[in-house]
């Protein structure tokens, strides 16, 4: 019972990561219908950025968990402008291919840089230790970064439910032709919503340095997994990405737990619910059925 | 957007080829079949002019990029997981290759087999969805096989590839690039040849149909499913005929040949020459091969810079590709010389 508890919670941390960077690339396809491949290099962006913030100018973690998700969302709104706009006028194919050239280009330029090899962050101190339970302990820093992660979808979910902005991105995401029809300037919120969902890439990646190795290609298997992640739960639902997330956890971490004899397990099994979703609903678990084609 | 599934393609901005080899108006026949002699002059001599080694590996990526084209340019499926099958081959060719020693055509046969089975699950699964999200599902299930092949060590040797694929061929010496390169042009020619037939065919226009108007295809009774499922087996094969050659070509197979980045390399050969226009894919995948080749030769270690920088540039830029705005050109010239 204990080692059920224990894998369980460490599945919803894992699961945490997953949300936060499902939640980013659903709110950015909903606004602006690009699938953003960028997304793992951001979060290794955001990561990094927290490691040469603290090793090159001694800024502590608290302030990178600020600075890194702001400077990278600006990054992102420049992008956006820059690039990203030009193209979302067409097939969303073409800013896939886009922003899969960016990826390769942001982490060659780390890599050149730093290196292949990964950097250690210290947990910051207020946080290092663990939580006693009762029944088991918990490494404190795990224990933050669950709550954390919830309590910013809970956040973006009071947004999106309960303010303007939020109804503006909803009507757009669920009628993009009739939203602008009822004289709401759609345009005004793509730049900002885009940065915002690199933003919450960046936080991802800095909340992941102290607990996961820092390298320049972090991002790149990880995106892939949540690309199968963002499949499950629905890429149009905004929920179902941060339930999928955190569902994806759970079952990678009980399939590592309970069957260890087959090391392949935690690493497929994923793609295995994969397969089963697109067999038993297409359209993922929280998504709407597509027009058939 | 999917409101838009009923409109041609042309009105959506979905990657289309402009309008080349596969519309009503095509090249004059003397056009193609000069063409034809180029290309196939320019195969001949390819191995006098580069590196032979270099020139085997154009090869093998022409094939690649030529499978990828068939279904993003000619179904309107964009695979962005064809690593899966240009990799599987490689190992399968390899392990037949070392364990059976078999001459080394028969090994790439076995190899690409291999790889169209293993297309018949992904591609089953993936034509349940369409545009992005296909290109994300293959993506996914290429990863997958990746991890498989990195774990499976008793068999892949993991990290270390497969060392050591002979190039038997009934007792003939091929360890020589040069002399390999012509044993393995007439295997590449078919393989291009075959996928000229496939586009060409009556099979080839219904998926060309399917590609423009899906929903149209459905309603004059055509089982789209299964038309995207048979040309996803038939890339599978082709790709995997590149991949097995590239496994003996360079006696060695490396994870690499299964990596996300190979699938997206095989996608932007085939925007840089031209989306739906094949000749364009193997001029894409010839440009590609020799630029990596100089820019690690000058010691350049950054590759993903330049490429990425190609991908940026030409997505951004020159969506026809080469062949596309060649053709493009080409037209309006014939045209104007007409009036």
């Amino acid at each position: 019972m204990t080692g059920f508890l224990q894998n369980t919670f460490n599945g919803l941390v894992s699961g945490a990561f997953y949300a936060l960077l499902a939640l980013g690339l659903a709110v950015i396809f909903g606004m602006l219908r690009v699938v953003n491949f960028a997304h793992g290099a951001f979060y290794m962006l955001g990561a990094f950025g927290a490691y040469v913030l603290l090793s090159e100018a001694g800024v502590p973690f608290w302030a990178a968990l600020v600075i890194m998700p702001l400077g990278l969302g600006l990054l992102g709104m420049a992008l956006e402008r820059a690039v990203v706009h030009r193209l979302t006028r067409l097939d969303p194919l073409y800013n896939f291919l886009l922003t899969f050239g960016l990826t390769l280009i942001l982490q060659d330029l780390v890599k050149s840089r730093y290196g292949v090899q990964s950097s250690p962050y210290a947990t910051p101190s207020a946080l290092s230790g663990s939580v006693d339970f009762g029944l088991f302990d918990f490494p404190t820093y795990r224990v933050f970064i669950l709550g954390f992660a919830v309590l910013v979808c809970v956040a973006v979910w009071w947004t999106l439910t309960r303010t303007r902005v939020g109804m503006v991105v909803r009507a757009a995401t669920e009628r993009p032709e009739l939203t602008p029809a009822f004289g709401i300037n759609v345009g005004r919120w793509v730049t900002p919503v885009f940065g915002f969902g690199i933003a919450l890439a960046g936080l991802a990646g800095v909340l992941a340095a102290p607990m996961r190795a820092v390298n320049p290609l972090m991002g790149a298997d990880l995106i892939i997994v949540v690309f199968a992640v963002v499949v499950i739960g629905g890429l149009g639902s905004i929920f179902g990405s941060v339930a999928a997330g955190f569902g994806i956890g759970l079952v990678q971490a009980w399939g590592e737990a309970y069957l260890s004899s087959f090391p392949i397990v935690s690493q497929t099994i994923v793609f295995v619910v994969m397969a089963v979703v697109l067999l038993w609903r297409p359209a993922g678990l929280f998504g709407r059925e597509e027009a058939p084609a | 957007m999917t409101s838009t599934v009923d409109t041609p393609a042309a009105q959506a901005g979905r990657p289309t080829p402009p309008s080349g080899l596969v519309a009503a108006a095509r090249a004059p026949r003397w056009v193609r079949y000069a063409l034809l002699a180029v290309g196939l002059v320019a195969a001949l001599w390819l191995p006098n002019g580069l590196y032979p080694a270099v020139a085997v590996d154009i090869l093998c990526w022409a094939l690649f990029a030529v499978a990828v084209d068939l279904l993003l340019g000619f179904t309107g499926l964009m695979s962005f997981g064809h690593a899966a099958f240009w990799g599987a081959s490689a190992y399968v060719t390899g392990l037949v290759a070392i364990h059976a020693g078999l001459p080394f055509p028969a090994a790439v046969l076995a190899g690409a087999l291999a790889a169209a089975l293993l297309a018949v699950p992904i591609g089953y699964l993936a034509v349940k969805r369409t545009g992005i999200y296909f290109a994300m599902v293959t993506l996914a299930f290429a990863q997958m096989v990746y991890y498989v092949a990195n774990e499976w060590r008793s068999v892949t040797q993991g990290e270390n590839g497969l060392q050591g694929v002979p190039r038997s061929l009934f007792g003939l010496d091929l360890t020589d690039d040069y002399y390999f390169y012509y044993a393995i042009l007439p295997i590449v020619l078919l393989g291009l040849a075959a996928a000229w037939r496939i586009v060409h065919s009556p099979f080839g226009r219904v998926l060309v149909g399917i590609r423009d108007n899906p929903a149209r295809a459905r309603a004059l009774g055509y089982p789209v499913h299964r038309y995207k499922l048979t040309a996803f087996v038939l890339s599978g094969f082709i790709a995997g005929l590149g991949g097995g050659l590239f496994a003996v070509g360079h006696r060695f197979v490396s994870l690499d040949v299964l990596h996300w980045t190979t699938s997206g390399k095989a996608v932007i050969v085939v925007v840089l020459g031209g989306i739906g226009t094949l000749w364009g894919a193997v001029l894409g995948a010839a440009l590609v091969v020799r630029l990596e080749d100089w820019l690690s030769f000058s010691g350049f270690e950054a590759i993903g810079l330049v490429t990425g920088g190609i991908f940026v540039l030409v997505v951004l830029l020159f969506r026809r590709g080469i062949w596309g705005s060649a053709v493009v050109l080409a037209r309006r010239w014939l045209a104007r010389s007409q009036r």
